[in-house]
C-alpha cells in the first residue's frame, strides 16, 4: 500500500497561504474573476480586503490588472479556473505577463479530466500546453496539496511569471509537512530498475501504486514526480532512460503538448528510449464522476502498468 | 531631476521636431506606423512636457506619472517623444525596427527605459494602467495613469471590461485618452472621416469595401463619451486634439479629478501635419517613399 495523509483538494490551500505569506511580509495581491470562493482564493480577501480585487468574469481584465500590479512592485496573483485563465486569457499572458516577465502568478484550478460532472467545456486538457509554448513561463502542476502549498510559497518568493495547476476534487495526500519543492527538479519517490513512471499532479499516486502492484510481479519501477514542468528535470530525465531503459509518462492532459511531449522531446535530444504514454488522447472529455472518468479515458495505476509492461518490452527492439 | 514645463511655444517647436523624426524612422526602415503616430504627437507632447510629473533621468521613479501606451503600434510618436524628452539618444532612433537595434516595432516593456508596457495586441493597455493605478492607491502614492487608447483598442472585448472595472474601483488616479481619428488598419473606423458619398448603401448590415480595398465603416463607436459615462467615468471632449492649450487644460482637470476615473475623447487627424498623409488610411501602416519624404519635411519646415 501506498502511504498517505488522508485526502485534500489541491485549490484549498491557495487563500491561506497567500494570507500565511502577506502575514510573513511579502507585499502579494490577488486578482479575482469571480471564481475565488472555488480557488480559495477569498480566504485571503477575508484577511486582506484592500489587497484582493475582483474584477468581475474578466479573465483578459484580470490578468492585465495583475501585470500593472506587478509593475509597480507586487507579487500578483490571480486564480480561475484553467478553461478560463489561460483559456480566455492566453494572448494578455503572452503579452502583459510572459514577454515582459511581470510577476504575476496565475493559480489555475478546476484541471484536467477529473474536474468531472461539468462536463467537456469545463475540463482543461490544453492548458499545460498553452502554458508551455511561452518560454518564460514557470510552471508547476503540484502532486498533492502539500507540495501545492510549496508551490505557491516558490512561486511568491521567486520573481518572474508561474502558472500552477491545481485540481477540484479531494485527491490523496502523499507528502509529510516536511517535504520541500525544488524547481527544475523531479525528486525520485521509488527507486527501481526495470523501467521509469514519470508522473505529474493527481496521477503521481496513481503511479506509486502502479510500482506497487509491478513489483508483485517482480518488475521494479522507478517514480518520478514531474511537478516542476519548467523548469523540468533533463538529468533525471536522461539519467531514468539510460538506467531504465524504458519511459512511462503519466497525466491528466492531453499527451501533445504535455508532459508526454516534453518527455519525448528530450529523449530524441539524448538517450532515445521506449515511452508509453498514460494522458489523453485525440478526444475530449464527457460528465462523470472523476473517479469514473479515469477508469474510463484509461488514466488507472492498472493503465500505468500496463503501460509499463509495454515499454519494457519494446526495449529488446 | 523632474522634467521641467516648457511653454506652449517651445512644445509645438518639440511637436515639430517629433513629427520629423516620425517620418525619418519609417522611412530609414520603410515599415511602421506614421498615421497614427502622427495624430498623437499633440497628445504626447502635453503629456510630457506639459502635464506628467517625470524624471527621464530615474525612469523607474516610484512616484512618477505614468503613461501606457495601448495603441502599441505607433511606436514612431512614443520614441520619438522620450528621445526629445530625454529618456535615450535621439540618434537610436534610426535603428528602429532593426536588428541589433534598440526600438522594436510594437513597444516592449522598459526598452528603451520609460516605456511602461509591452503591446501591439490592442485592448491591453487600459487593464495594466488600472493595475498601476490600484498599486498606487494601495501603496499610498499619489501618481496619475495616463492611457493612450485608438479606435481599434476602443473595439476590443476587454477594454470595456477595464472600463468597468476602473470605475467599479474607483480608480481617480487613472486616465483613459482616446486618439479618435477615425481610420484604422482595414480603413474607415465609423464613416464619419470617409470622403465618399454615403460609407455604406442604406440598410446595408456589414462594411463596405471599396475597389481600393479599404472597408468604408468599420465599427461604429459613438456615442463614445456616453458610453465612458454610462460605465461611471467622468468625461472631456476634446474637440481639436492637436490643440495643446486645449489638452494641457483638459488633461490637468482630469489628473486633478478624484473619485471616479476619467476619459478625454480627442478628436484627431491621422496623419496630422503632412498633407497626403492626413485622413488617408493608405499610411496607416506604410513608410513613405523618398520623395514624399522630402515632402513631408519641407511641410514640417525642416530641409532634412
Amino acid at each position: 500500500m501506498v502511504q498517505t495523509f488522508g485526502e485534500k483538494a489541491t485549490r484549498e490551500v491557495l487563500g491561506s497561504t497567500l494570507a500565511r505569506l502577506t502575514r510573513e511580509g511579502l507585499d502579494i495581491v490577488c486578482v479575482d474573476a469571480d471564481l475565488g470562493y472555488s480557488t480559495s482564493a477569498v480566504k485571503f480577501g477575508q484577511e486582506f480586503p484592500e489587497r484582493f480585487f475582483p474584477v468581475g468574469v474578466a479573465e483578459q481584465n484580470m490578468i492585465g490588472v495583475a501585470a500593472g500590479l506587478a509593475a509597480c512592485g507586487k507579487v500578483a496573483f490571480c486564480s480561475s479556473f484553467a478553461v478560463f485563465a489561460p483559456g480566455h486569457c492566453f494572448d494578455q499572458l503572452r503579452m502583459a505577463v510572459a514577454q515582459p516577465r511581470t510577476n504575476v502568478k496565475l493559480f489555475a484550478s478546476h484541471a484536467g479530466i477529473v474536474t468531472g460532472e461539468d462536463g467537456a467545456s469545463a475540463q482543461a486538457l490544453e492548458d499545460l500546453a498553452l502554458m508551455l509554448s511561452m518560454p518564460t513561463f514557470n510552471v508547476l502542476f503540484p502532486a498533492d496539496a502539500v507540495e501545492c502549498e510549496q508551490a505557491i510559497e516558490v512561486a511568491a518568493r521567486t520573481e518572474g511569471p508561474f502558472y500552477i495547476r491545481a485540481l477540484r476534487p479531494k485527491t490523496s495526500v502523499i507528502f509529510d509537512d516536511s517535504y520541500r519543492l525544488e524547481l527544475g527538479k523531479w525528486p525520485v519517490l521509488r527507486e527501481g530498475g526495470d523501467v521509469t513512471l514519470i508522473a505529474c499532479g493527481e496521477l503521481v499516486v496513481s503511479a506509486l501504486e502502479a510500482a506497487e502492484m509491478l513489483a508483485g510481479e517482480g518488475v521494479e519501477a522507478r517514480v518520478l514526480n514531474a511537478s516542476s514542468l519548467r523548469p523540468f528535470d533533463k538529468e533525471a530525465i536522461v539519467a531514468a532512460a539510460g538506467q531504465t531503459g524504458a519511459i512511462v509518462t503519466a497525466e491528466d492532459h492531453f499527451v501533445l503538448g504535455g508532459l508526454g511531449s516534453l518527455v519525448s522531446q528530450v529523449l530524441a535530444e539524448s538517450v532515445p528510449a521506449p515511452v508509453e504514454f498514460v494522458g489523453m488522447r485525440d478526444r475530449y472529455g464527457t460528465s462523470g464522476t472523476w473517479k469514473e472518468l479515469l477508469e474510463h479515458f484509461e488514466m488507472t495505476p492498472e493503465a500505468i502498468a500496463r503501460a509499463a509492461k509495454n515499454a519494457i518490452a519494446r526495449k529488446s527492439r | 531631476m523632474q522634467a521641467q514645463k516648457l511653454s506652449i511655444d517651445e512644445m509645438k517647436d518639440v511637436a515639430r521636431g517629433v513629427r520629423r523624426n516620425i517620418l525619418r524612422m519609417v522611412h530609414q526602415v520603410n515599415s511602421g506606423h506614421p498615421g497614427g503616430s502622427l495624430s498623437s504627437v499633440e497628445i504626447l507632447t502635453a503629456l510630457y512636457f506639459g502635464v506628467m510629473r517625470h524624471d527621464p533621468q530615474n525612469p523607474a521613479w516610484p512616484d512618477r506619472d505614468r503613461f501606457v501606451m495601448s495603441k502599441g503600434h505607433a511606436t514612431p510618436v512614443i520614441y520619438s517623444t522620450l528621445a526629445a524628452a530625454g529618456y535615450f539618444p535621439e540618434e537610436d532612433l534610426m535603428t528602429f525596427r532593426r536588428l541589433g537595434g534598440k526600438l522594436q516595432g510594437h513597444v516592449v516593456m522598459n526598452k528603451p527605459p520609460g516605456v511602461e508596457m509591452s503591446a501591439g495586441a490592442l485592448g491591453m493597455g487600459l487593464s495594466f494602467s488600472l493595475g498601476q493605478a490600484l498599486a498606487g492607491k494601495l501603496d499610498g502614492r499619489d501618481y496619475h495613469v495616463f492611457c493612450l487608447l485608438s479606435d481599434g483598442d476602443s473595439q476590443e472585448g476587454q477594454t470595456w471590461e477595464a472600463i468597468m472595472s476602473a470605475a467599479h474601483h474607483r480608480a481617480g488616479n487613472l486616465t483613459a485618452i482616446v486618439d479618435r481619428n477615425h481610420i484604422q488598419n482595414d480603413g474607415y473606423s465609423d464613416g464619419t472621416h470617409y470622403p465618399g458619398n454615403g460609407s455604406r448603401p442604406e440598410g446595408a448590415s456589414g462594411g463596405w469595401v471599396l475597389e481600393d480595398g479599404h472597408t468604408t465603416n468599420i465599427m461604429q463607436l459613438d456615442p463614445l463619451a456616453a458610453k465612458y459615462q454610462a460605465f461611471g467615468w467622468k468625461t472631456y471632449e476634446v474637440a481639436d486634439g492637436h490643440d495643446l492649450e486645449k489638452l494641457i487644460a483638459t488633461l490637468t482637470e482630469a489628473k486633478a479629478h478624484t473619485g471616479q476615473p476619467t476619459a478625454l475623447i480627442c478628436e484627431t487627424t491621422k496623419g496630422k501635419g503632412v498633407s497626403y498623409m492626413e485622413n488617408n488610411p493608405d499610411f496607416h501602416g506604410k513608410a513613405p517613399s523618398d520623395e514624399q519624404l522630402a515632402q513631408g519635411l519641407r511641410e514640417l519646415g525642416f530641409e532634412n
